[in-house]
């Protein structure tokens, strides 16, 4: 999947993302990191089909745009959980694969993509009844029902404490690993996209474009020993010093 | 621990004890004012009636007042059903087209601010009895409805409607599995309002089809007993009056609370 030199400004004249460029390659998990305001969002969204990109091309490989159809390519997992708070958590997860008209076997893949995320018992559970972590696990075993391609996350753990951040990080990895899906994260903290990427996007903001990439080429599975190394540190002070210069060339003096 | 549990489970206890004791105890102290002062003034029924004569009044008159009561509860029960239908409609037909909402929004509200009472006299010309009752039921009855589903069709979280969109939902799936039940909520806040109003529309509306004297609602009874100066008989009837419209209002609040109470905010009991 790839971004041409897209650009996108909104009705109000905010020019959020100019002459953008991305490439992402099957398999791969890759972060946005930026500033807020910077345009990540946007540029997912566009890649989700949820908005239209003003200039600039969305490009998908012949095989995966031949094979399914759009909804089934893609999962999204929002900001915040995004559930419906009058229906149950299996109903919940259910919901894509009714929209789509694949009742049949609806209720063996939605138990199985409860279990990928460790809520089995909480199948018949209100979102309400639910922690912040839980219901994020919940978001997430919907986004994976439809067992798509590619994986957009929008900032999933943001609202979520350090620790449930951290144990949703691991999980996240190891749902990735075993599961093979191309995921695109956006995120604005350094410490977490160093932690899961393989490859980190810095944008600039006010308009988004991409100012430097890195890449994070420690070996997987990393865990609680790659958060504590040396090398983790010396990677996240790196990257947040091309985050800053990303911030200060925009800014100007 | 388990001390302060205990604490504070009694305290909950008497707290709803009290909330049901403190309005009968009211009710009763105003009772016994009531006939204290018809004893002590010594004044006659055709004025104030003791509430006692009320109730013998209620319980001899039974035929009469029954068979009143149940017609009026029929229109008011009609009106409802027809007002929530109506308001409901209306508002997902508004969510759904833009220039059916500007065309007839006005309108409605037109409708819902010209004062009931002054619209019935023109109902009772145009229409046979028992429909001018009905109309003027669901005319009083069908705007917070509406404007609460309005309300509620377009508070839905936009990051759902974007996921929605996003698997590709068509316009009926984005209403049935979406909007309404989002909606839903606020179309309970709005039938609240429509089953109370439903039962004044109804009274208002033969209040001034009285006159013309073919009605038989507790309303007409109430205007009827009133020339024959039957005074016991319009009180007992303005208490039927009464209990038909707390009834209503705690079998609807019943309903709203049977089916919110296992996800929305306000069905939640809080631990403090």
């Amino acid at each position: 999947m790839a971004l041409h030199s897209v650009g996108k400004t909104f009705v109000n004249g905010v020019l959020a993302l100019e002459r953008l460029d991305l490439d992402v390659r099957p398999g791969e998990f890759v972060s946005l990191l930026g500033p807020s305001g910077c345009g990540k969002s946007t540029a997912l969204r566009i890649i989700a089909g949820l908005s239209e990109p003003t200039s600039g091309t969305v490009e998908w490989l012949e095989a995966e745009a031949a094979s399914d159809t759009a909804p089934r390519r893609i999962g999204f997992v929002f900001q915040e959980p995004t559930l419906m708070p009058w229906a149950t958590v299996a109903a919940n997860v259910r919901l894509p694969l009714k929209l789509a008209g694949l009742e049949p076997n609806a209720p063996a893949r939605v138990d199985a993509a409860l279990a990928r995320v460790g809520l089995s018992g909480f199948a018949q559970s209100y979102p309400r009844e639910l922690s912040g972590g839980m219901k994020m696990r919940t978001s997430i075993a919907r986004a994976l029902v439809t067992e798509p391609k590619l994986l957009l996350m929008d900032e999933p753990f943001a609202a979520l404490d350090e620790i449930t951040r951290f144990r949703l990080n691991n999980d996240l990895l190891a749902l990735w690993r075993s599961l093979g899906k191309t995921v695109v994260f956006v995120t604005h903290s350094v410490f977490e996209s160093v932690y899961l990427s393989q490859r980190i996007v810095v944008m600039t903001p006010r308009p988004g474009r991409v100012f430097t990439e890195f890449l994070i080429d420690a070996p997987y599975p990393r865990d609680e020993r790659f958060r504590t190394s040396a090398d983790y540190v010396s990677r996240c002070r790196q990257v947040s010093e091309a985050l800053a210069r990303a911030i200060a060339a925009t800014e100007g003096p | 621990m388990s001390e302060a549990r205990a604490k504070d489970e009694a305290r909950t206890r008497v707290d709803r004890v009290l909330r049901v004791l403190l309005p009968i105890a009211v009710l009763a102290l105003g009772v016994v004012v009531w006939e204290l002062v018809v004893r002590v003034g010594d004044i006659p029924p055709y004025v104030l009636p003791s509430p006692r004569l009320v109730f013998s009044t209620l319980i001899s008159d039974w035929a009469v007042l029954g068979a009143s009561l149940l017609v009026t509860l029929t229109t008011t029960l009609e009106g409802f059903l027809l007002a929530a239908a109506g308001g409901v409609g209306l508002a997902v037909l508004f969510n759904q087209s833009r220039l059916i909402e500007y065309s007839l929004y006005p309108y409605a509200v037109i409708l819902q601010v010209t004062p009931i009472v002054a619209i019935a006299p023109l109902l009772l010309i145009y229409l046979p009895q028992q429909a001018a009752v009905l109309a003027c039921a669901w005319i009083v009855a069908f705007f917070p409805v509406l404007a609460n589903t309005t309300l509620g069709l377009r508070s839905v979280d936009h990051n759902l409607a974007d996921l929605f969109r996003l698997y590709g939902a068509t316009r009926r799936q984005v209403l049935w599995e979406l909007n309404l039940p989002a909606a839903l909520p606020y179309i309970l806040g709005g039938l609240k309002i429509a089953g109370g109003l439903s039962l004044i529309g109804a009274v208002v509306a033969e209040i001034a089809a009285g006159s013309a004297g073919a009605g038989s609602g507790l309303a007409y009874r109430i205007v009827e007993s009133g020339y024959r100066l039957n005074i016991p008989r319009m009180f007992a009837a303005l208490l039927l009056l009464s209990v038909a419209g707390i009834v209503i209002f705690f079998a609807l609040s019943l309903v709203s609370h049977l089916l919110l109470r296992r996800w929305h905010e306000s069905a939640i009991v809080r631990e403090v």
